[in-house]
């Protein structure tokens, strides 16, 4: 975790891929959701998987997860497919807050630790600590902004080789954004992917160190950031508005 | 630090320009220790990696040196600083004197300009 300043990041690293997708694709009855996708993602990356609405981000998420099969074509988390092994290796914020909502902030603690061997109780708490919290407050008695920061705690605690944040930033006010974006950062792991989904892109572009594109269930694009401004001379925001100008 | 990014270039490219004047104006003292890349890309709200890079660029330039446990120092050679300046000062010169040529101003007119801005402030 701290031996970031000596280490040198990402490329160096020994091991293989964290996330590999192999021709990938999901049908929905004879609705193609995903074509043909092919791409993985080295540890230490933060990487954007960008698309408009229904492009088929949250499906591909979804497979990654194990929560869909493939139709055809595979998909590899650390080298393996989904199943159990890997459910202990993804760390996954769903588009919707799905915390139990009677439960206070120390019963989530719980059951988080209780379910998931690689949790980081004191770093959760210090988190949780640092956003002037009440542990005693249940999930109900908290507002949108802050449900969605202690569920982004929760995934983040986790000691994961793969984070999958899907639409993190949509729906709360510019504020929580910033604070979601530095608990991401603060919580960079060279050892470890994440994955985020969204279509705010000039919010998350910093943050990124490489971007999908994926449009209608293709891949359109994948690249790293500062390339595109290198090359384009524009942000990856105004590159996304030109490819899926409507 | 303010830190501030436009969205035509590089991200990597803008933080070391933005250190530069760090280090140039004294927000970064010569011979200090940086903060960690960690601390510095949080602050910035960017890429660690990215913030590695920009920093590896810097360490290129002789701007910034690493110790192998203690971390990342800025420069103690003053001169190099004071060079590091001139060049961030005519690069703010240059595009001030292409601003003006495209409003039609001569060589000439541009100093008289300036010297009359300049003065004013001190009467």
């Amino acid at each position: 975790m701290d031996n970031l300043e000596n280490e040198a990041l990402s490329t160096q690293h020994s091991g293989g891929a964290v996330l590999e997708c192999k021709d990938l694709s999901k049908s929905y009855g004879n609705m193609p959701a995903l074509n043909h996708i092919n791409f993985s993602i080295e540890p230490g990356r933060i990487v954007g998987l960008l698309g408009p609405n229904g492009s088929g981000k949250t499906t591909l998420i979804k497979l990654v997860n194990g929560l869909l099969t493939p139709s055809s074509g595979e998909v590899l988390v650390d080298g393996m497919a989904p199943g159990k092994q890997t459910r202990a290796e993804v760390s996954f914020l769903p588009d919707r807050t799905c915390l139990p909502t009677w439960m206070t902030a120390t019963q989530l603690l719980d059951f988080y630790q209780d379910f998931y061997a690689d949790f980081r109780r004191d770093a959760a708490e210090e988190m949780l600590e640092h956003l002037g919290i009440n542990k005693k407050q249940t999930i109900k008695q908290m507002s949108k902004g802050t449900r969605e920061k202690v569920q982004l705690i929760m995934v983040m605690s986790r000691s994961a080789k793969l984070y999958l944040l899907d639409e993190p930033i949509g729906g709360v006010d510019p504020a929580t954004r910033d604070y979601i974006l530095t608990t991401i950062i603060t919580n960079y792991n060279p050892e470890a992917a994440v994955i985020i989904s969204t279509h705010l892109i000039s919010d998350v572009e910093k943050v990124l160190d490489e971007v999908i594109f994926i449009n209608q269930g293709q891949m359109v694009l994948q690249s790293s950031v500062d390339q595109i401004r290198e090359e384009k001379g524009m942000s990856v925001d105004a590159l996304f508005r030109e490819v899926f100008k409507c | 630090m303010n830190w501030q990014f436009n969205n035509d270039a590089p991200i990597y490219s803008q933080l070391i320009g933005q250190i530069k004047q760090g280090i140039v104006s004294g927000a970064f003292p010569a011979g200090e220790r940086l903060p960690s890349v960690r601390d510095m890309a949080t602050e910035a709200g960017v890429n660690p990696n990215t913030m590695q890079r920009a920093l590896t660029e810097l360490e290129r330039d002789g701007l910034v040196f690493s110790q192998r446990t203690a971390g990342r120092f800025v420069t103690e050679d003053r001169t190099m600083i004071e060079t590091a300046k001139r060049k961030l000062a005519e690069t703010h010169i240059q595009s001030f004197l292409t601003a003006m040529s495209r409003l039609g101003y001569q060589k000439e007119e541009i100093l008289t300009l300036v010297r009359q801005e300049a003065t004013q402030g001190e009467e």
